[in-house]
Formats: structure tokens, C-alpha cells, sequence
């Protein structure tokens, strides 16, 4: 089976029923997938083949969500790009999947083109709600498409083992590594998510998190798949108006990071106890103080509350079965439903409880490697016990109780985890070092109460040269997405470096820590 | 008085939040969010900045885009807080 089986399944069953709310509309199970079809005719009469790859650079949007589904649809491969992403990195990724094709909005035209002008594989885009005439070359408009006569697909659109989708993830050397899924990858993980969570079509689900993150991503998969409504948020900048949604919505379902459980128990207006359709709220991407779950539990006495932890690589790892929440808080639980989570030591063998190694995830969801990057899927990617089976290295250090509930220790490499997301010390390193009088930069991750990690920016500046702290973040606000920017920066005459002169990030690291 | 405010949030948006692009101006009714120059942080240093200047409490329901996305409309939101403050 396909991931578009997802809605098509879902028309079929409840054509009537509400599929998707956002920005102001709602759409149900027929209309999407009617949109969704007519935009795939559109991308194949306009020469997109079977396999190949489409960028969706867009905001939390209804025409994100068609579009999504619509290049599935088409035979093609999805990537979801972050709309902060700057110009030169998203050229960077459209010419490293070598995209035949891009799907923006308006107000990100103008980064998109700036992309697209040295990322000669692209021969078309498609722009939804643009007020002009967009700027890209060879530019379609969303709605032309959308609502285009011809429905009918005769093309064919591929098995499940085709590649569905590429997710870009920061990788220790700097350049983002696009992980590649297949259909069978995606649906082995919907199917085992959504049966842990016991979602059903009764469900509201509501997701503030970016669908370019795979936590976001999957609740657009999830909710076609059992048939529930999926409300979508661009953000939780207004948490009192989240909440008047997920009241009048009667949501059942929250996904949050632990970011936005900060912001929660930060409102000082919320009454406990007034949410009680509120069934589940998952967290993953780090795990939640344990005074913040009791906090969370008082606010939301009758919600499941779900500890979870996953990677890109394979989509989710763990989930804490909620019942344990009270005896295991630090805990991120077991392996999701038809997989297995272990712990290994250096030699690749098992470990006793409490020991730390690595951990690894074999199943149906680990990935199949990263877009041709050999040399890195081999180092994730190791030989399993069957022959054509091949498990997934986490590069997480992890241990288990008597009982074989896992525990998060740390990262083997310098990924640091910032609102959910991962970030590359290196991938700010350079853009620091593109900053003129930087000499030596160190890019580090410090407890932060709401962000997990903060990242911080430790530098050597050349003689004479005076440059402020705003100087710096506003540099780096210019080349990277919102998160990667460093919150602190802190100037020093020198960093710590070994006998060859390479600055030692893990010295300066410790020190923050320790403090 | 309503100017006096306008100046002061403006000042205080300028020397917090990042202009992600090049251009160092904000119109007075520019949404701050689809400039990109807020986020879920930034809204709560926002909200603490006019709560300590101008003696508000900020109730969670006023955290809304009516009142708090554009120098005008926070300078608005500001103003009619005050003026219920002294006529009380």
C-alpha cells in the first residue's frame, strides 16, 4: 500500500466529514483529496515523472497539506523545507535531491526564487496564493491547478517501496543530510504511532509544530489515515488563541515539544480541569522535566500524557506507556509496537540494564540510508541479524532500568537539541566564520528551561575588531532558520584548542555546562 | 501621550527582535509575525516589557494578534488599558 491510500481511503469512508481546518477554511475528506488530484494531474501534465523529487516550502497552510498529498499522488518524492530556511541552503538542498520541481506560497516567492536561480534542475514551481505575478521562472499558480478540470489519474504512480519522501536533518559535518523514505517506511511508522496513541476517527487532532519537522509532518499523515479532523496552527506565538481553538474544536489531541510545555505552564490564566475532551498530549524531540509532567497533569487531570523520543531516521523509537508516567518520569519508555529499541556497547553487543551505550532500532521504519550520502548511511545504517536487514545506529547514548525502560544520557556527537529540533554546532560554526573579524568560533548547546538546549556562540575575535552581540545574531539570523540562531554569544580572547590547533568545542562545552 | 508609546514600543521592538532581512524599518500597522520578527519568546518578553514601563497586567486573553501584532495596535491596546487604569 501507498501513503496516498491515506486519503483516498479516508474520501471513500468519510467523504462528508472535516479532513482540515486552517488558515480560516475547512475542508473535508472528498474535497482534499478532489484538490489533491487535480493538483497531481496538474504536476504531471506539467512533466513531473514517477520518482522524482518535489520541495514543499511553505508554512503550516491547507495548500502545504494538498500539496503534500498531491506529489505522492503524482508518483513523485516530497520534502518538506522549513519556510525560515534562507536561499542559499534551500539551493543547497534542491540541488543535492536534484528537484525536478518546488511548491511555495506568496510571501516566500522571493527566497524561493533567489534558490531557484542556481538550482538548475528545478524546470517548474508551483506558487500558491500569490498576490503578483510570482517572480519564479516557469511559475504555475496553486489555484489554476487546484482547480483544473481534469481529475482522472491515469498515470502510474508507483508501489510502496518507492522512495515517498526525503526529510532534510542536520548532520555533525554541517550539511543537512536528506533521509530517505519509502512508503512502507511511512506507513509501518503511521500504523505503529497511531496504535499506541489509539487514535480513531473521532479524534481533533492539533498541531502548532512545523509540517516541515516530522513530529508535524506525521500528524497530516496520522490524521488521514484513521480519518480524524486535523487542525492546523502556524505556530504557538498565541497560545490563549490555541487554546479558545482547542476548546470550540473540542480537540482530543496535542502534540507539543517541550518549548511549547514551558509556554504552557507559563499562562497564568489557564483553569485546570476545563479541557477534559483533551484525550492525549505526546511529547517528544527531549524529554520533559518531571515538574513539568506533574505541572501538566494538574492543568490536564483527565489527558494521557505520552513521553516519546524518535529521530528522523526512523520516525519515532519509543513511547512511555502513559500508566508509567508517575513510577518512570525520566523515562521515554519502550519500543513502539512492532519494533524493537536496544542498548549496545562498543562491540556492537547487547548491554546489561543500567549500562550505557547506544542505542538501536531495527523495524519496518528505519530508513533506507541518506540521499546519496554512502559514506554517512554506513555509519547509521549497520548489518542486523538477517541478512538483508540492516538497523539504525540512533548515535544517542541511552540505558535501561531492571525493567527494560529506556533513559536518555546524550548525544555520542555535538548535535545539540534546541526546540525540538537538531541542530549543527558546525552548520553555525561556518556561517560565523563568514562573518568578518570572527577568528575562533565555538557553537555549543546550555540548559535552557524552555528551549531544552540554548544555543550559544563562543568567539575569538581578530585584533581590533569590535563587533556586539547583536551584531552577530542578526549575522546569523540572516543565513539560518530561526532555530539554528544562536540566543547567546559570549566573547573571549581565545578558545581552547588541541596541539594541531583545532579549536576543542567539547572543552568549551563542558565549562558552560559545569558553570 | 499615544505618541510617547508608539515611540516607546517601536524602540523597544528595534533593540529586541531581529529584522531578518536587510531593511531596518517597520511600518506602524506591519504584522510582526508575517515580518517574521516575533516568536513564542518573543511575545513574552513583549508582554513582561509592557507590563514593567507602562504598570499593565496582561491578561492571557489579550495575547492576541489584535492587540499585540503591529506598533499601532499595541500602542492602541496600550493606550485604552491606561485610560481604563485612570478613569477607574
Amino acid at each position: 500500500m501507498r501513503v496516498e491510500r491515506f486519503l483516498t481511503d479516508g474520501a471513500r469512508r468519510f467523504p462528508d466529514k472535516t479532513a482540515l481546518v486552517a488558515g480560516g477554511r475547512r475542508l473535508t475528506f472528498s474535497d482534499l483529496d478532489g484538490m489533491s488530484d487535480r493538483l497531481a494531474a496538474g504536476l504531471v501534465c506539467n512533466g513531473l515523472r514517477r520518482g522524482e523529487r518535489v520541495i514543499v516550502f511553505m508554512e503550516n497552510t491547507w495548500e502545504a497539506v494538498a500539496a503534500i498529498w498531491a506529489v505522492l499522488k503524482a508518483g513523485g518524492v516530497f520534502s518538506p523545507v522549513n519556510p525560515s530556511t534562507k536561499p542559499d541552503k534551500l539551493a543547497y538542498i534542491l540541488s543535492n535531491c536534484r528537484a525536478a520541481a518546488l511548491v511555495t506560497q506568496g510571501k516566500l516567492a522571493t527566497a524561493a526564487a533567489a534558490a531557484v536561480a542556481s538550482a538548475p534542475s528545478v524546470r517548474f514551481s508551483v506558487v500558491a496564493g500569490a498576490k503578483s505575478t510570482p517572480i519564479l521562472p516557469n511559475a504555475l499558480r496553486f489555484e489554476e491547478l487546484s482547480a483544473a478540470s481534469e481529475a482522472a489519474m491515469p498515470w502510474d504512480a508507483g508501489i510502496d517501496l518507492d522512495l515517498a519522501m526525503l526529510i532534510y536533518t542536520s548532520g555533525s559535518t554541517g550539511q543537512p543530510k536528506g533521509v530517505m523514505m519509502t512508503h512502507q517506511n511511512v506507513i509501518a511508522a503511521a500504523t505503529s504511532i497511531t496504535t499506541y496513541l489509539e487514535n480513531t476517527a473521532d479524534d481533533v487532532i492539533l498541531n502548532v509544530l512545523p509540517i516541515s519537522f516530522d513530529y508535524g509532518l506525521y500528524q497530516v499523515l496520522m490524521a488521514a489515515k484513521v480519518g480524524a479532523m486535523l487542525i492546523l496552527e502556524k505556530s504557538f506565538i498565541f497560545s490563549h488563541a490555541v487554546f479558545e481553538t482547542i476548546a470550540a474544536e473540542r480537540v482530543t489531541g496535542f502534540p507539543i515539544v517541550p518549548t511549547i510545555a514551558a509556554l504552557i505552564l507559563q499562562m497564568k490564566d489557564l483553569a485546570p480541569g476545563a479541557y477534559p475532551h483533551l484525550r492525549y498530549i505526546t511529547n517528544t524531540a527531549a524529554t520533559l522535566p518531571p515538574a513539568h509532567i506533574a505541572r501538566l497533569q494538574e492543568l490536564f487531570p483527565e489527558t494521557l500524557i505520552f513521553s516519546m523520543y524518535g529521530l528522523t531516521e526512523c520516525k519515532r523509537c519509543t513511547w512511555l506507556p502513559p500508566a508509567q508516567l508517575k513510577t518512570r518520569p525520566g523515562s521515554v519508555g519502550i519500543a513502539i509496537p512492532g519494533t524493537e529499541a536496544y542498548v549496545v556497547g562498543e562491540s556492537g553487543r547487547r548491554v546489561a540494564p543500567n549500562e550505557v551505550g547506544e542505542l538501536v532500532i531495527r523495524g519496518a521504519h528505519v530508513m533506507k540510508g541518506y540521499w546519496e550520502d554512502e559514506a554517512a548511511t554506513k555509519r547509521a545504517l549497520k548489518p542486523g541479524p538477517f541478512p538483508w536487514e540492516r538497523v539504525l545506529h540512533t548515535g544517542d547514548l541511552f540505558r535501561t532500568d531492571e525493567e527494560g525502560f529506556l533513559y536518555f544520557v546524550g548525544r555520542k556527537d555535538d548535535i545539540i537539541k534546541t526546540r525540538g529540533e537538531r541542530v549543527s554546532p558546525k552548520e553555525v560554526e561556518n556561517i560565523l566564520y563568514a562573518l568578518a573579524g570572527v577568528r575562533e568560533a565555538a557553537v555549543v548547546g546550555v540548559p535552557d528551561p524552555v528551549l531544552g538546549s540554548a544555543v550559544k556562540a563562543v568567539l575569538a575575535l581578530a585584533p581590533g575588531v569590535a563587533l556586539s552581540e547583536q551584531d552577530v545574531i542578526r549575522h546569523c539570523a540572516r543565513h539560518l532558520e530561526d532555530f539554528m540562531v544562536p540566543r547567546l554569544v559570549e566573547f573571549r580572547d581565545a578558545l581552547p584548542k588541541t596541539d594541531s590547533g583545532k579549536i576543542r568545542r567539547s572543552e568549551v562545552q563542558a565549562e558552560l555546562v559545569d558553570a | 501621550m499615544h505618541g510617547e508609546i508608539e515611540r516607546d514600543v517601536r524602540a523597544f521592538i528595534t533593540d529586541n527582535f531581529l529584522f531578518r532581512d536587510d531593511r531596518q524599518a517597520l511600518a506602524d500597522d506591519e504584522s510582526l509575525l508575517e515580518a517574521g520578527l516575533i516568536d513564542s519568546m518573543g511575545i513574552l518578553e513583549l508582554v513582561a516589557f509592557l507590563e514593567g514601563r507602562f504598570g499593565l497586567h496582561v491578561a492571557d486573553s489579550e495575547i492576541v494578534p489584535a492587540n499585540m501584532d503591529s506598533v499601532r495596535s499595541i500602542a492602541g491596546y496600550v493606550t485604552g488599558k491606561l485610560a481604563v487604569a485612570n478613569a477607574a
